[in-house]
């Protein structure tokens, strides 16, 4: 649309049941869901406001604005322009501005009725905070002449702002635009009166807008879309130089203005401009030949077919689409004179605009990804030319990403690559449970820009220590990038930049990663950066060190004098109905009505609590079509089977011994098989109790026969090679998608298992009827806490379960050295029953306990510091 | 407040940066109030369980609220706010005590009025102002509460504009100097409140100042309910308020851009009130009022602030670093904007 300027706003106009026969349709029907895309195309076709009419007589029409405005403030592609409440009723304008919590335009009031429902009504509409569209329009009519248009706006004009306060800048005139080229007389002049009276209102009443619905000028070509579309655009040519600035506009009813054939611009410049008495009839007679077959447009789906190659492309990579993209960029290499110019090219521009968008919030992680799979494809189809014409590829940078030793965890690294790989950078990706050697030595061979370490159990923390120590030992220069889940930029600049000379870059997610790694592969930009980081860390070590702990810390037996108080004699532990290991296998179908959701979301960097999150406001769109895509494929792993859950729980007689767990192989209690320690809280607790997991197991010294549960699940048996299978297809959404999907899986197998446990197992649970959302909240007796998270945070912890319970033999999992478990998707525990039990947090402990609990584990000091690093501050 | 009064407070704030007061909750829950203290002897059998009912408590323990105030006054705050964040009808549902809601927002006025009489008397040439505030209620206009459905509501705007209607009127009476909509994160709401604000006002032939407050709930740089900080200025503008600004889920840190945002297009004061730091794992907020205060005396610094405090996990301690680490400062000079007209959806329009 060449003629509207970028002064000009185009308010779309398909959502208006007198205007559009579809949007009607769909509305009298009830199909409210279709109706939404009527809008949702509007906005992506240009629309800057949207214009919603619902004035039909077989339409309660109150209740219909109502719904519609709701169902659109759910729709954040939609919503983020400003409405148009267009209603010839008050009551359902009112209706409409009390749906709208942006500033809406209505449309219209005027003086038909006289001065006092104006008034009232324009009061109301400033209270409600909205602008207003006002029609030349009063006591005796429809103004039609230029004279009449511009005195009642003038005099609507000054009663608004005079009498309402009515901000100038807030009204928007209508003068009327009506049908020229009528065959009667007196209709001759209409759009010269339009376009003169609209000058004169832009020039006599400052801040004021003019806007018009175009489509009646050419009311009577009906039928002849060319003609009218040529007077469309010949009527704004002449409108918006003579002030008129908004418009009511069907874009795909303009005519490009230059590209009118000379002889009907001709003879619809007459007409639009009543040149001579004749013109009318000259323009009927010439109507005729313009006529055009009446085919409605190309379907809007697919309408970007017809577009250039390069934009083909782009429009794949911003949306994702996969469905051409092999012959598109087939195209393109045929066009370019080199295979690798049409990455450099067209599908960089793509990538660049995906780019943007992110930065600026309006894509969304997944959608990224989804982008990243055209990309792939695409490169994928132009890589044997490129290998043929030997061409060394181009690109940002090689960046090396490794999750270190000892951790299998990769989904977060993943999308940090996949990202990367959107802005051009080359990714080796060395994948989990790297060894610092492994990694400085591909580094070198590779000769990468910098290194990236991921990792999410905190011994991962000190491997990365490990790894900067290292890095500095060797003499690198290349940026070190931090990134995952216990990562923190307190604890890179407190523990590793100050290890390794170069810059250490702490890099809270993946939207960060990409300006982080431009700026330090630019050597313009780098010296500056890392400056700026120097200073940073400095800020925030000196932070730290100035941190005093929120609560003072107390000595060991002071905390244990304050343990919690359970009245044991009074108390009789249930007894479990079988003791001993049990194996559970389970089929994903089971599983899946116990999955918890909202961290699935999490992953993807959507925040929100499941099912809420479906109905967001921004990211309601992106989670629901997440959702399904992880529906969709357990629905795939459910009827497959190529993904296996496994699980193995056991009950066991149990007694505690100061802060540790003794465990026994029979109830007679003669034989320990194997010691549980724990940690206690260790900081000053005025009104509670210095909580250490074990006080909720019966003491030895009670002479209370209790007990102890452990238990082991994953849901990770084929995910590794299922997500193997989706990257060498260059899919990198399925692949992130599996691994998300199994963590989900033994998550609920967890939940699953507990239950389970607690109901047929242990026994004690055998009545309690709860739903999935009861257990998400624990709303059951007893707890399951996991060696490695705040109330046991000691991950070798996690060997005891794996001894009680025969893991790895049973069912296949395993522990890395660092006691991360294999498969990723696992998840293994303790279980307590006293009902007081609970979750709490170990935090900071002192001295006192370390080496007492160095001294339990008969461990030397060195490894008990290595171990509970985190907890010492 | 009288027209003369009114202009007092727009002339302090053409003078130095105003200091608002901190957070209510955290100084409560210092007291460690058990059901039997909500409930006073007044309420003593009530019910249902009203422990946690805060704003209950100008009516239960007026002197632990009053007390409150003061050590905000005495800390340095010019503004101290009313406790009567749910003390709407619609909030109040939760205890079934819908019908105390006007009695609440009365009371607290009083108490505040008091607190901030007895130190304007003791420093006239530093006169302390009472907010009353009216908070964002338990429900949103704009936002489903059923998946299934989206196009659901769970309140109209008429049941949101009679609930804040009875509000004011009662913070009015109690003798608030200003209006204080804050704790925003669906707009259509704040829209309720303000028009009910007005309709008060009209009511009552008189007119207070109305400051706006608005949440930006994470990183997104977005309300709850989706729009920039920009489209949700130009949502309100409507009621010419006094002053808009930020307030609540975000540590000074975080929230600085959007305040920057805000600072950028907006004719009127700019107030910022963020949290102490975010919460951290057990729900406790770490920020201490030194760290705070330079924080803040950046933004002040920088020129985007006329009134300044604390949300969530702030006490006099912040209140009291707060105030004296913008001691002398100039403050933000508002925008002088171009006659355009400024739209919004989800984001902002300007034409």
């Amino acid at each position: 649309m060449q003629q509207a300027s970028s002064t000009f706003i185009n308010v779309g106009e398909r959502t208006n049941v007198t205007g559009s026969a579809k949007f009607k349709r769909l509305i009298l029907e009830g199909d409210y869901e279709t109706a939404l895309d009527v809008a949702r195309e509007q906005v992506e076709n240009g629309a800057q406001i949207i214009d919603i009419n619902m004035d039909e007589a077989m339409l309660d029409s109150e209740a219909a604005m109502a719904r519609f405005l709701n169902l659109i403030a759910s729709e954040p592609d939609i919503s983020r322009v400003p409405i148009m409440i267009d209603s010839s009723k008050w009551s359902v304008i009112e209706t409409g501005l009390k749906c709208v919590q942006g500033k809406a335009v209505v449309n219209s009031i005027s003086l038909k009725e006289g001065e006092e429902p104006f008034l009232h009504q324009a009061k109301l509409i400033k209270r409600y905070g909205a602008a207003t569209v006002v029609m030349a329009f009063d006591e005796k009519g429809q103004a039609d002449t230029q004279e009449r248009k511009f005195e009642i706006c003038e005099r609507s004009y000054r009663l608004l702002t005079e009498k309402v306060g009515f901000p100038a800048e807030d009204i928007i005139f209508d003068p009327n635009i009506f049908a020229v080229a009528t065959g009667i007389e007196e209709h001759n002049n209409y759009a010269v009166d339009f376009i003169e009276a609209t000058r004169k209102i832009r020039t006599e009443l400052p801040h004021c807008h003019v806007s018009g619905g175009l489509s009646n000028i050419s009311f009577s070509f009906r039928g002849n879309n060319p003609v009218r579309e040529a007077m469309h655009s010949v009527f704004l040519y002449y409108a918006i130089q003579a002030g008129m600035d908004m418009g009511i506009v069907n874009a795909g009813q303009l005519a490009v203005y230059d590209d009118i054939p000379k002889e009907l611009k001709d003879a619809v410049e007459d007409v639009i401009l009543n040149r001579h008495p004749d013109a009318t009839d000259k323009l009927l007679e010439i109507a005729p030949k313009y006529q055009g077959d009446g085919k409605a447009v190309v379907k809007e789906t697919l309408e970007w077919r017809s577009w250039s190659v390069n934009k083909r492309l782009e429009y794949a990579l911003v949306k994702g689409n996969t469905d051409f993209i092999v012959e598109d960029t087939e195209e393109a290499r045929l066009q370019a004179e080199k295979p690798l110019h049409v990455i450099e090219g067209p599908l960089m521009d793509g990538m660049n605009v995906v780019g943007d968008l992110f930065g600026e919030g309006k894509m969304f992680l997944p959608q990224v990804v989804k982008s990243a799979r055209v990309m792939k494809k695409a490169v994928a189809h132009l890589e044997p030319f490129i290998e043929l014409e030997k061409d060394a590829s181009s690109s940002n940078g090689k960046i090396l990403l490794a999750t270190v030793k000892g951790d299998v965890h990769d989904i977060g690294k993943n999308i940090v690559g996949v990202v990367l790989q959107c802005n051009n950078f080359e990714i080796i990706d060395m994948g989990v449970m790297v060894p610092a050697a492994k990694i400085l030595q591909e580094a070198k061979e590779q000769q990468v820009d910098m290194i990236g370490l991921s990792g999410l159990i905190t011994p991962s923390l000190d491997e990365m220590v490990h790894v900067a120590k290292e890095m500095q030992r060797l003499d690198f220069d290349l940026p070190l990038l931090i990134g995952g889940a216990t990562t923190s930029k307190a604890h890179t600049a407190v523990k590793i930049e100050q290890n390794y000379d170069h810059p250490v870059v702490y890099v809270p997610n993946a939207s960060r990663a990409v300006g982080v790694c431009q700026k330090l592969i630019s050597a313009e930009h780098r010296p500056v950066f890392a400056a700026q980081l120097a200073k940073e860390y400095d800020t925030v070590r000196d932070q730290h060190a100035r941190k005093k702990p929120r609560s003072k810390p107390i000595s060991l037996e002071a905390a244990r004098a304050n343990k919690v108080d359970i009245d044991w004699p009074s108390y009789v532990p249930p007894k479990p109905l079988k003791i001993g290991v049990t194996e559970v296998e389970v089929d994903l179908q089971s599983l899946r009505a116990y999955i918890d959701w909202t961290p699935f979301f999490l992953t993807w960097s959507l925040a929100g609590k499941y099912p809420r999150i479906l109905d967001d406001e921004i990211v309601g769109a992106e989670a629901q079509k997440l959702f399904a895509d992880a529906n969709s494929m357990l629905d795939k792993l459910c009827q497959t089977g190529e993904l296996k859950a496994k699980g193995v729980a056991g009950i066991f007689p149990a007694n505690s011994i100061g802060d540790d767990i003794a465990i026994y192989s029979t109830d007679e209690r003669k034989q320990v098989t194997c010691v549980s320690h724990h940690l206690r809280q260790q900081t000053e607790k005025p009104k509670g109790a210095n909580y250490c997991i074990s006080d909720y197991v019966a003491p030895k010294s009670s002479a209370i026969d209790d007990y102890i549960g452990a238990f082991a699940v994953t849901a990770g048996i084929g995910e590794d090679e299922l997500a193997e299978a989706y990257k060498k297809d260059d899919d990198d959404y399925h692949a992130i998608m599996i691994k998300a999907v199994a963590d989900r899986l033994a998550e609920a197998f967890a939940e699953y298992l507990h239950e389970k446990v607690r109901q047929e197992i242990w026994g004690f649970g055998a009545d309690e009827n709860l739903t999935n959302d009861d257990l998400i909240r624990e709303k059951y007796q007893g707890i399951r806490p996991a060696p490695g998270y705040a109330a046991c945070p000691e991950h070798s912890e996690k060997q005891a379960i794996w001894d009680l319970l025969d893991v790895e033999n049973r069912i296949g999992m395993k522990l890395t050295e660092s006691y991360a478990m294999w498969p990723g998707a696992s998840v293994s525990g303790w279980y307590f029953s006293h009902p007081d039990s609970r979750y709490f947090a170990v935090a900071q402990i002192q001295r006192d306990q370390l080496e007492d609990y160095a001294s339990r584990k008969n461990w030397q000091i060195e490894e008990a510091e290595r171990w509970l690093g985190p907890n010492l501050g | 407040m009288t027209k003369t009064e009114q202009s007092q407070f727009r002339q302090q704030a053409n003078q130095r940066i105003l200091v608002l007061d901190g957070a209510m909750g955290t100084m409560i829950q210092r007291h460690k109030l058990e059901e039997q203290d909500y409930r006073g002897e007044r309420f003593s059998d009530w019910a249902s369980d009203i422990k946690g009912n805060n704003d209950l408590l100008v009516l239960t323990q007026p002197d632990i609220i009053f007390d409150i105030h003061c050590q905000y006054l005495e800390a340095g705050a010019d503004i101290i706010e009313t406790n009567t964040f749910n003390a709407t009808t619609i909030s109040m549902a939760d205890y079934n005590m819908q019908s105390l809601a006007k009695e609440i927002n009365i009371e607290a006025a009083k108490l505040a009025r008091k607190a901030a009489d007895k130190f304007t008397s003791l420093t006239p040439q530093k006169p302390r102002f009472v907010a009353g505030v009216l908070g964002p209620t338990s429900k949103t206009a704009s936002i489903s509460p059923d998946v299934n459905d989206p196009g659901m509501r769970n309140v109209t705007f008429d049941e949101l504009v009679a609930a804040y209607v009875e509000a004011t009127e009662g913070l009015i009476e109690g003798g608030a100097d200003l209006i204080l909509i804050e704790t925003i994160f669906d707009t259509l709401n704040a829209k309720a409140a303000a028009f009910a604000v007005e309709q008060v006002f009209e009511s009552l032939a008189m007119r207070l100042p109305v400051m706006i407050s608005g949440t930006i709930t994470d990183a997104s740089g977005r309300t709850l309910s989706g729009q920039t900080a920009e489209a949700f200025y130009y949502s309100l503008r409507h009621v010419s308020p006094v002053s808009f600004g930020l307030n609540c889920a975000l540590g000074p840190d975080l929230l600085r851009q959007y305040v920057e945002e805000i600072s950028d297009v907006a004719t009127c004061l700019v107030s910022a009130h963020p949290n102490a730091g975010l919460p951290n794992e057990f729900g406790e907020y770490d920020m201490e009022g030194d760290e705070m205060a330079a924080h803040i005396r950046e933004w002040a610094e920088s020129g985007l602030v006329n009134i300044v405090g604390g949300c969530c996990g702030s006490s006099p301690d912040h209140i009291s670093a707060i105030a004296k680490s913008i001691e002398g400062l100039v403050p933000r000079t508002p925008v002088e904007e171009s006659a355009k007209m400024r739209l919004s959806g989800l984001e902002p329009f300007v034409h």
